[in-house]
């Protein structure tokens, strides 16, 4: 049993009955950032790999030494064959980096004529939107995602979603480009553009005050780069909803799978339990929540306030205080260990009254947890230790979850 | 003022970044505390937006507005010292475009009607870099703010900003090149410009929180190679954060444990089952061990980069204002403020 469960009522994830069941296509993993996800969804797409699936994992932005443990040397957005993996049953593991800026040219050159792609691609806000590090990456990712995904090459996608601001900023990003292509600025900027048009005419007096305003502040050069981007933009924008709806609609299917992804630390924890909220707002199927590093107790029966005591008692008394003892040597080092066993479970104890706080806040989410590992993961032995711990004993309710979903 | 001489005198504009997850915004509020002796005021800034400042002070969501959240420590022992202040910020681009536009131009109400429209939207989808400006200019506002009567002529002694992570540092401050791709000319290409004039200037030292684990170290070595590339920019102290403390010397954790005497020892002390109970603390021990070995190994390539370092405790119950306080004292100690 583990640490942080046994007064609690949550259900333990399972994870292997999820990616043993064929029908799971798609597995999200999230969080905030330094809690382990892209280790997480590596661990996950190998283990699913090693249990026969034919697996894709899509990662953003790893680690160099995890991102060569599965053979990633660079980012070229081709999903490419993880060597080393036990293909007994018939499994395989395929990994890849996210190129942001290169799926974003993609898009464009999908959706509009050679000519205006072009156009765009040149554009300074094209180049700043594009390889900016907020909004676009998320964006970008869900792209990729609905492309490995359509391909039907891969009978299981693992993505791991960009250590975001916010959590809001992964689920709003399909969405988001839209909302803002539509928005009301856009129309402003765009508007000496479209005065022909009947009610352009009527608004223009009102407007023209506004790109007075924008003209002093952005200077008129970034002005006339942002109406031509816009522009030029505003022609595939059908497009690009269109996908972005398409997407959306993906991730709240049957056979995907969300997990959230945290340690037991109050801004990690406060960061999932907004995660969990909002993907149950959102309709979005959450599979559980995956508590990484924990500290296990180790000798559980003594605890923190006796184990200071003793250690008190014995630095106290000490060799020469009249207590029998074999060798002064055992005196100190057994204080020593009964300290660090002190700090230990102090710091036990202080991961499980965070971790018991969200699960209160959330009972019915199922959640398991990953002992803390004394070295970062960057082999696929590494990779295969940490899917060990995913290995469950209770049915997950996959039926369930997707029925109330879709 | 203090005669004592500090690593980061002649600092005013100290930015503090980190990996998620290494306490990036406990340590810049420690080192705003810090700072603020001797009658100092410090501004302690907080630019993403998460209300972490105000929770670890204990206080409701902070407003964009300057408002006195802390006072620092007198040093009591001379009785002269009357401690400093500590403000707060929390800047979103929202206010900071309001701010900036009211500042420059006295254009608050249209840039109520820009915000209306979405105009900060527009700034952090198309263009971040925009938002970013906006957010390191208000920064720096604060640095040069003049103030008639103050001592040093300055509004604030000091300025903390607890800014993006490491993985987005080097673009978050080096903003004259993330604009000068937009903007060649104009008023926002010269805002960039004199942001730039203070980042890269000996008033500004840029900190990186880290621990001692692999990840986090690679980050931050990688993100002060970033720094250094960069003309002016001065990198500052690596902050080791949440480090454990060493309750056992490196020989007596190579050593291997003598379990009969430890059992004995812990028998004296009148613990139930000693035997198997120092075979489980050995066990303890050795993974202890195991961990230590590692955390010097990072330090060491932590030290290699020639910064000064600093290190600051696990604070295993959790931080509030007495941990800040504890953590400030360390800071201070060690010669960071």
């Amino acid at each position: 049993m583990s640490p942080y469960q046994e007064n609690t009522v949550n259900p333990r994830l399972d994870i292997d009955r999820i990616i043993d069941d064929r029908r799971s296509r798609i597995i999200v993993c999230c969080g905030s950032g330094g809690v382990g996800k892209t280790t997480t969804a590596a661990a996950i797409g190998l283990r699913a790999a090693e249990r026969g699936r034919q697996v894709c994992v899509l990662t953003v932005d790893p680690a160099r030494r995890l991102a060569q443990s599965m053979g990633l040397t660079s980012l070229d957005n081709t999903p490419r064959l993880v060597d080393g993996i036990d293909d007994e049953a018939d499994g395989s593991l395929h990994a890849m980096m996210l190129d942001m800026k290169r799926t974003f040219d993609e898009v464009v050159e999908a959706h509009a004529d050679p000519a205006r792609a072009a156009q765009i691609l040149a554009n300074p806000f094209y180049q700043s939107l594009s390889s900016s590090f907020s909004g676009t990456q998320e964006y970008m990712a869900m792209e990729k995602l609905g492309q490995l995904r359509r391909s039907d090459e891969w009978d299981l996608i693992v993505v791991d979603t960009p250590p975001s601001r916010s959590a809001l900023d992964f689920l709003d990003a399909p969405e988001r480009l839209g909302r803002f292509l539509d928005g009301r600025l856009i129309k402003v900027l765009t508007a000496p553009m479209k005065a022909s048009r009947p009610f352009g005419r009527v608004l223009n007096a009102g407007l023209s005050v506004m790109t007075g305003a924008l003209t002093k502040l952005l200077g008129g050069q970034v002005l006339r780069d942002a109406q031509t981007f816009i522009t030029a933009f505003d022609t595939m924008f059908g497009g690009f909803r269109e996908r972005a709806d398409a997407t959306y609609r993906l991730l709240q299917a049957p056979g995907t799978s969300f997990l959230v992804i945290a340690t037991p630390e109050p801004d990690a924890l406060r960061e999932a339990s907004y995660f969990v909220e909002r993907l149950d707002e959102e309709r979005m199927p959450l599979a559980g929540l995956i508590l990484n590093r924990v500290h296990g107790a180790g000798v559980s029966r003594l605890s923190a306030a006796s184990s200071l005591a003793a250690a008190e008692t014995l630095e106290a008394a000490g060799p020469h205080g009249g207590v029998a003892a074999d060798s002064p040597a055992g005196y100190s080092l057994a204080a020593a260990a009964l300290r660090l066993h002190a700090e230990r479970m102090n710091l036990g104890e202080r991961e499980r009254r965070v971790a018991g706080s969200f699960m209160s806040a959330h009972p019915a989410v199922p959640v398991i947890e990953v002992p803390a590992l004394p070295e970062d993961v960057h082999d696929l032995a590494g990779l295969r230790h940490v899917g060990r711990a995913f290995a469950g004993s209770q049915p997950a309710e996959l039926d369930r979850l997707w029925s109330t979903t879709s | 003022m203090t005669a004592r001489d500090t690593d980061w005198d002649g600092v005013r504009l100290h930015v503090v970044t980190g990996k998620g997850g290494t306490g990036k915004t406990t340590v810049a509020a420690a080192l705003a505390l810090a700072l603020a002796h001797a009658g100092r005021r410090v501004l302690l800034i907080e630019a993403e937006g998460r209300q972490g400042i105000a929770r670890l002070f204990d206080r409701p969501p902070l407003p964009y507005e300057e408002r006195k959240i802390a006072i620092g420590p007198g040093e009591a022992r001379d009785g002269r010292d009357p401690g400093g202040d500590v403000y707060a910020l929390a800047i979103d681009p929202e206010g900071a475009l309001l701010d900036y536009l009211q500042m420059f131009y006295g254009m608050r109400s249209a840039g109520v009607a820009l915000t209306r429209l979405g105009m900060v939207d527009f700034a952090t989808t198309i263009a971040p870099g925009l938002s970013d400006v906006l957010v390191t200019g208000k920064a720096t506002e604060a640095t040069r703010r003049k103030q008639a009567g103050s001592p040093t002529g300055f509004a604030y002694d000091a300025v903390v900003l607890d800014a993006p992570p490491t993985g987005r540092i080097g673009r978050f401050l080096n903003v004259s090149a993330e604009v000068s791709g937009l903007a060649k000319v104009g008023p926002i290409r010269s805002h960039a410009d004199s942001v730039a004039n203070v980042i890269k200037s000996p008033q500004t030292a840029v900190h990186f929180v880290c621990t001692l684990e692999e990840m986090p170290v690679q980050e931050t070595l990688d993100g002060i190679a970033e720094l250094r590339a960069v003309p002016g920019m001065q990198v500052g102290g690596i902050v080791i954060n949440m480090t454990r403390p060493a309750v056992l010397s490196r020989q007596e954790l190579k050593a291997q444990p003598d379990l009969p005497a430890m059992a004995s020892a812990l028998g004296a002390a009148g613990l139930y089952d000693p035997d198997s109970l120092a075979a489980a603390l050995a066990g303890e021990i050795s993974e202890h061990a195991r961990y230590i070995e590692l955390a010097d190994r990072e330090r060491s390539e932590l030290e290699a980069a020639g910064q000064p370092v600093y290190e600051l405790p696990l604070i295993a119950e959790g931080i509030d204002l007495a941990a800040l306080h504890k953590l400030a004292a360390e800071l201070r100690d060690q010669g960071a403020a």
